[in-house]
């Protein structure tokens, strides 16, 4: 996992699963919802993940937010290190 | 001293005449503390009534407990400056079947002295009160229970109303002067355990920020008062309740020191930052509507230069002589503002209902020049915003607004361009509003429409007594 439950973060778990899941909870879910999901499944598969259960709990994250937290949780998960593999 | 106004609040409600139908009315002077409209509509429910109309210069997170006698039938109209909390959650999703009438203070104000807001019973609470009913905020006796200053919102009510009753939690020997509420506009008296919790005045939508982006803020919009034109002896001030408009008066203090600068007034809700400089001789008299802490409550209770005002005086658009005509610079902030300068200061971005109108558009309409100071992004949400239609909610009409300061830069509004060569001529980075909303819009991408319904749950009223918007119920 990565990330915090601060305004402007968002915390994403990632477990192994079947397809890609994503379970959103977001404070700007009406307005955002759509767009939050797009940016978790465009950094997944930017890693060559296609394969995972996320759970995401975001507080107003921007999108360079995310993409970084995402990313954090897939190398944690994975362990493979994207920045320095 | 013969009395009959001193009685339990059942029987002044009784005494009152008060009838299913009829419209109650309350201040919230105690704010996040108030315990005044708690305990009488627990009343008026026990009692039977039903069908109540409530009038309260604002409501907040603490009168959440009206949702359970909203759904009674006890309370069936609402008309308040602000809705927050589990109440405003409830309300905005379609609680009530009859909208809720939000107006600003001076619009309250108004809307009483002309009869639009007809009261028949005000239940006012007060923090010392003799038996024939002279009240005030400020405690009298060592017995003394609450503070609040004060008594602003209240006196249009006392004035009005056709039928008034003074809560207190000290009842003080007579005569209880100075007074705010005079014996003669009041028909009962009733002593209860508390008012209202002090301690819990400045909670809500006031605090004292350390987020460096609102220290910046602030820095910007006291370098936008005092390159405005009006920032000269004897010139006059109110600020809002945002942290960043709180802020504002700390560095335009070290500007009057240094510069030989003294107020003439501070207006609205007087915080203990403005009582400070008022103590400095910084400025010199205090106009208090709302005491927004304990040490404004204090001050306006040992010191003749620190006057309240009503919401009629203060603020009715009616009136030449009410005190934002001569006011000079507002500082306020706000959730959204568009690029023709239109704020909205209650629907949230998620559309619900969560902030208070309170002088906002009073004071943005008739001072000489207002300053609204926002951030250009809350966390995703923009809260400078493309075009009329996509803000949540219209508050305060752009004529009124004059100038918008974020941390991306100032926009003056089209109508003013002295104050944005004055400004520019200070240095001050000058920036098109339409460039604002650009920017925001290409960080945060653009939102899908909020899940609004075809009901409405909120008609806002502007000062002059005009509906000016309508608030739609919103579905999850």
């Amino acid at each position: 996992m990565a990330g915090t439950l601060e305004s402007g973060d968002i915390m994403i778990r990632i477990a192994p699963g079947d397809g890609l899941k994503i379970d959103l909870q977001s404070s700007v879910s009406a307005q955002f919802g759509r767009q939050i999901k797009a940016v978790i499944t465009e950094t997944l598969e930017g890693l060559g993940i296609k394969d995972a259960s996320v759970e995401a709990i975001d507080k107003g994250a921007l999108d360079c937010t995310i993409r970084a937290r995402v990313t954090a949780a897939a190398v944690r998960a994975t362990g493979k290190d994207v920045w320095k593999d | 001293m013969r009395n009959t106004k001193l009685v339990s609040l059942e029987e002044a409600i009784r005494r009152s005449g008060l009838k299913d139908g009829m419209t109650i009315s309350f201040h919230h002077h105690f704010r996040g503390g108030d315990k005044v409209v708690n305990m009488v509509v627990d009343k008026l429910a026990e009692m039977g009534f039903k069908d109540l109309k409530l009038a309260a210069s604002s409501l907040s997170d603490v009168h959440a407990p009206l949702i359970d006698h909203i759904k009674a039938g006890v309370i069936t109209g609402i008309s308040t400056s602000g809705l927050r909390g589990e109440l405003a959650n409830a309300i905005s999703h379609g609680l009530m079947k009859e909208p809720v009438v939000f107006r600003s203070h001076g619009g309250r104000g108004s809307a009483i002295a002309n009869g639009d807001l007809h009261i028949d019973v005000a239940f006012l609470g007060a923090s010392s009160a003799d038996e024939l009913g002279n009240a005030s905020g400020c405690p009298r006796s060592e017995n003394a229970k609450s503070i609040c200053g004060s008594l602003g919102y209240a006196l249009p009510d006392a004035e009005y109303a056709d039928h008034v009753i003074v809560l207190t939690d000290d009842l003080v020997a007579y005569p209880n002067v100075p007074k705010s509420i005079s014996a003669s506009q009041v028909e009962s008296v009733v002593v209860v355990d508390s008012v209202g919790d002090s301690a819990k005045i400045s909670s809500g939508a006031i605090r004292d920020s350390k987020n460096p982006r609102d220290i910046l803020l602030a820095k910007q919009a006291a370098k936008v008062v005092i390159n405005s034109g009006y920032f000269k002896d004897g010139f006059s001030i109110q600020t809002g309740t945002g942290g960043a408009s709180l802020a504002v008066v700390k560095y335009i203090r070290e500007s009057m020191l240094e510069n030989g600068i003294k107020a003439s007034f501070a207006l609205g809700g007087i915080t203990a930052h403005m009582v400070k400089l008022h103590e400095e001789g910084l400025i010199d008299k205090l106009i208090d509507v709302q005491s927004f802490d304990k040490v404004a409550a204090e001050s306006i209770a040992k010191d003749q230069t620190h006057q309240e005002v009503s919401a009629v005086d203060y603020a009715s658009a009616d009136h030449l002589g009410s005190a934002v005509h001569a006011l000079d610079i507002v500082i306020l902030s706000a959730l959204e503002v568009d690029v023709d300068f239109n704020v909205n200061v209650l629907v949230g971005s998620d559309g619900v209902i969560r902030g208070a109108i309170g002088g906002h558009p009073d004071t943005a309409e008739d001072s000489a020049l207002s300053i609204i100071v926002c951030p250009l992004l809350r966390g995703r949400i923009p809260c400078v915003v493309p075009r009329v239609t996509t803000l949540i909610t219209l508050i305060t009409p752009g004529k009124g607004v004059d100038v918008v300061v974020t941390e991306y830069g100032i926009a003056v509004n089209p109508g003013r361009p002295e104050i944005a060569e004055r400004l520019a001529a200070a240095g001050l980075k000058i920036v098109d509003i339409h460039d604002l909303a650009a920017k925001a819009s290409s960080i945060i991408g653009k939102p899908d429409a909020l899940p609004f319904g075809d009901r409405v749950v909120g008609i806002v009223m502007d000062r002059h007594g005009k509906v000016l918007d309508e608030i739609h119920n919103i579905e999850d």
